[in-house]
């Protein structure tokens, strides 16, 4: 049988059909945070469950940690109320917790890959939607609510139904100066921010074969953003180069753990539900001017007049009016008063490699406050080893410790008012990054860089070529 | 009888239009610092709330509502449970939309909320009836998937599983799920990541 990672993933892990027909489905990895876990346990202890798989969950402190001072007990006592909860459960249960004090701290979806615990082949479920990034290693990964992590902490299962699959092949190559944010952001644009509804994607085609592992956890990071819960890419040489010499990557076993996750990959000859193409050379980077990351621009571009789409005329209009932007008027030269490099989705290495790359030798635009937050602590060690952080610093920007900051401001980084964000991060919904009014808009490490530099929304393509003439 | 069974839920309903209204906006991110959802009622929707006089949660007249009327894509972002718990403290039992975000929809099954969707001209005929002053009084019927308010009643959808879920009191799946331990065992000792390759 001909089938997708998707069917042999699925099929691996299905424990047995469900009463009501859904699929009682075996969670190989399970990752916890403090912010959506806390009720999960306590719900546990009034069912007087144990944990049944301790050894399969591991827990990170990433949203609600400070980036400037650290120090404990946190200044916010909510946070620190979360911090000890968090820390008692694990305690209790036996389970791993990368803490502040292990060295090893970071946003869950930066560790979970940069351990090796993200694997090609698992199913692997977090109280987060953005879980969807793990895909990028061929994992059937998603986000789930609390009662749900209830489930999988008491019985290593989820009851699921499975989605269909849509392919989204990425044809050609990419342009200088686009990078894997602006693919899925060109991605959600054209199919929508529920198009993915229903729906499982599998990207694919010779830009995302060419994408580094970095590349390719932003993409799949974004899946949830266009409605699908989850997004995988087939796993190749790419994917199991990255593994190898990765902490909880087998060492004696690795042939064999890379043939076995060469065979998840779906046959080249499978059936999709849908299929959909985009050419790698049509997309430039790309801006959202909107309040869902569906509402996306081209930098170059102007924003669409409400009238002349009468299905999203009035959403169009309610995001014209929260932004205070004009119907047509283009998005480069839009003022911006912080600059955000980070998140889940944006704050690995590479991330910060480009960021610093158009940082060198500029000075951040007087007026404009601009943050580096690192994914993890391992991201910021090598930063600081590679010298980006002089870099950075250098050029104005603040040098912060690892965390999900101000992509949902749960810690002290937020927006004032009606500030506006050039931001890395994935959600620009109103009242995100911590102002009830304040406006984010996501775009590119590069792109933030450059808008922080010039106080404004550029073509990061322009400045670069003028730094290389 | 099984108290977990939700077949049908009554009451008045609140209208809520707009499409793609997300989980930071039905509960802002400040108010997931906690370590248990108590207390997430009185802020669902406040940063809107504030803006908006007029917002639907702001009217008296749909104070003590149980059922929500939404648009497209309702939930989407964020997998905080948080945000169904915000509304489920405000008394809401149940929902209606032209469509539901996934982590959303399946929070809400696991908390025994049924959501049910509508088509667009339904939708737009549920919003005016639920918009009547003094609003009527609906009713959500699981069983045979309907929607009735005044004298009418409108067909509704839901997914087999879930509806099955909600008819015989199984959606809180934790029970389900551990009558399989020994074949969770049994799947788990194939795979080769736990086995060792």
């Amino acid at each position: 049988m001909r089938r997708t990672l998707l069917d042999k993933v699925w099929d691996a892990h299905a424990v047995r059909e469900l009463p009501n027909g859904q699929t009682q489905l075996f969670i190989g990895l399970h990752l916890i945070h403090e912010v959506t876990s806390p009720q999960a346990f306590a719900m546990l202890r009034d069912l007087e469950l144990p944990v049944r798989y301790p050894g399969r969950t591991y827990a990170a402190i990433d949203h609600i940690v400070p980036t400037d001072d650290q120090a404990r007990p946190f200044v916010d006592s909510l946070a620190e109320e979360m911090t000890r909860s968090l820390t008692a459960s694990c305690r209790e249960h036996g389970i791993e917790f990368y803490d502040l004090t292990s060295g090893e701290q970071g946003i869950v979806h930066v560790i979970g890959p940069e351990k090796g615990l993200t694997q090609p082949g698992m199913t692997i479920a977090c109280g987060d939607s953005h879980t969807s990034t793990h895909g990028a290693f061929g994992a059937i990964a998603f986000g789930i609510g609390t009662s749900q992590i209830r489930d999988v902490l008491a019985s290593q299962c989820l009851a699921m139904s499975k989605p269909e699959l849509r392919q989204i092949k990425v044809t050609g190559a990419l342009q200088p100066g686009v990078y894997a944010k602006d693919v899925v952001l060109a991605i959600i644009h054209a199919l929508g921010v529920k198009g993915g509804v229903g729906y499982a994607y599998e990207y694919a085609g010779p830009v995302i074969e060419a994408m580094t592992m970095e590349e390719r956890l932003t993409v799949c990071n974004m899946s949830i953003e266009g409605g699908a819960r989850f997004g995988y890419i087939n796993p190749d040489a790419t994917t199991i180069e990255y593994l190898r010499d990765r902490h909880f990557a087998p060492a004696e076993g690795f042939d064999a753990a890379s043939d076995y996750w060469r065979q998840t990959a779906s046959h080249p000859d499978c059936g999709y539900d849908d299929i959909v193409e985009l050419a790698g050379e049509s997309i430039e980077p790309m801006v959202t001017w909107g309040i869902n990351p569906g509402q996306a621009v081209p930098v170059s571009g102007r924003l669409p007049v409400p009238g002349e789409h009468p299905d999203e005329a009035a959403s169009y209009q309610e995001a014209l009016d929260y932004m205070g932007f004009e119907a047509g008027q283009s998005i480069n030269g839009t003022p911006v008063d912080i600059a955000f490099v980070g998140s889940c989705t944006n704050g690995r290495i590479s991330d910060l490699r480009i960021a610093s790359q158009v940082a060198r030798g500029n000075k951040v635009a007087k007026g404009v406050k601009a943050l580096i937050v690192p994914g993890s602590m391992s991201v910021r060690r090598q930063a600081e080893a590679e010298g980006l952080h002089e870099i950075f610093q250098e050029a104005g920007f603040e040098w912060r410790q690892p965390g999900c900051s101000m992509c949902l401001a749960m810690n002290p980084d937020k927006l004032q008012g009606r500030e506006v964000c050039a931001s890395s991060s994935n959600r620009n919904f109103k009242g995100r990054q911590g102002s009830p009014t304040g406006r984010t808009l996501l775009m590119s490490p590069a792109m933030v860089a450059a808008a922080a530099i010039a106080g404004a929304v550029v073509d990061v393509r322009t400045t670069m070529s003028a730094a290389r003439s | 009888m099984n108290d977990a069974i939700v077949e049908k839920i009554s009451g008045v309903a609140v209208p809520l239009r707009g499409d793609n209204i997300d989980t930071d906006r039905i509960i802002p991110a400040r108010y997931l610092r906690c370590v248990t959802f108590d207390g997430l009622g009185e802020h669902a929707f406040e940063d809107d709330r504030k803006q908006d006089p007029g917002h639907p949660f702001n009217q008296e007249r749909f104070d003590g509502a149980s059922i929500l009327i939404v648009g497209r894509n309702f939930g989407c972002g964020s997998s905080r449970e948080h945000a169904p718990q915000s509304l489920h403290k405000r008394g809401i039992k149940g929902v209606i939309g032209q469509s539901f975000a996934e982590i959303f929809f399946g929070n809400c099954n696991a908390m025994g909320i049924p959501c049910m969707t509508v088509d667009a001209d339904t939708c737009e005929t549920l919003f005016a009836a639920a918009g009547a002053d003094p609003p009527p009084l609906f009713e959500i019927d699981v069983s045979a998937g309907t929607i009735s308010f005044g004298d009418r009643s409108v067909q509704g959808g839901m997914p087999s599983g879930p509806r099955k879920s909600f008819l015989t009191g199984t959606w809180n799946a934790t029970a389900v799920l551990l009558e399989a331990a020994d074949h969770t065992d049994e799947v788990a000792s194939k795979l080769p990541y736990i086995t060792g390759f």
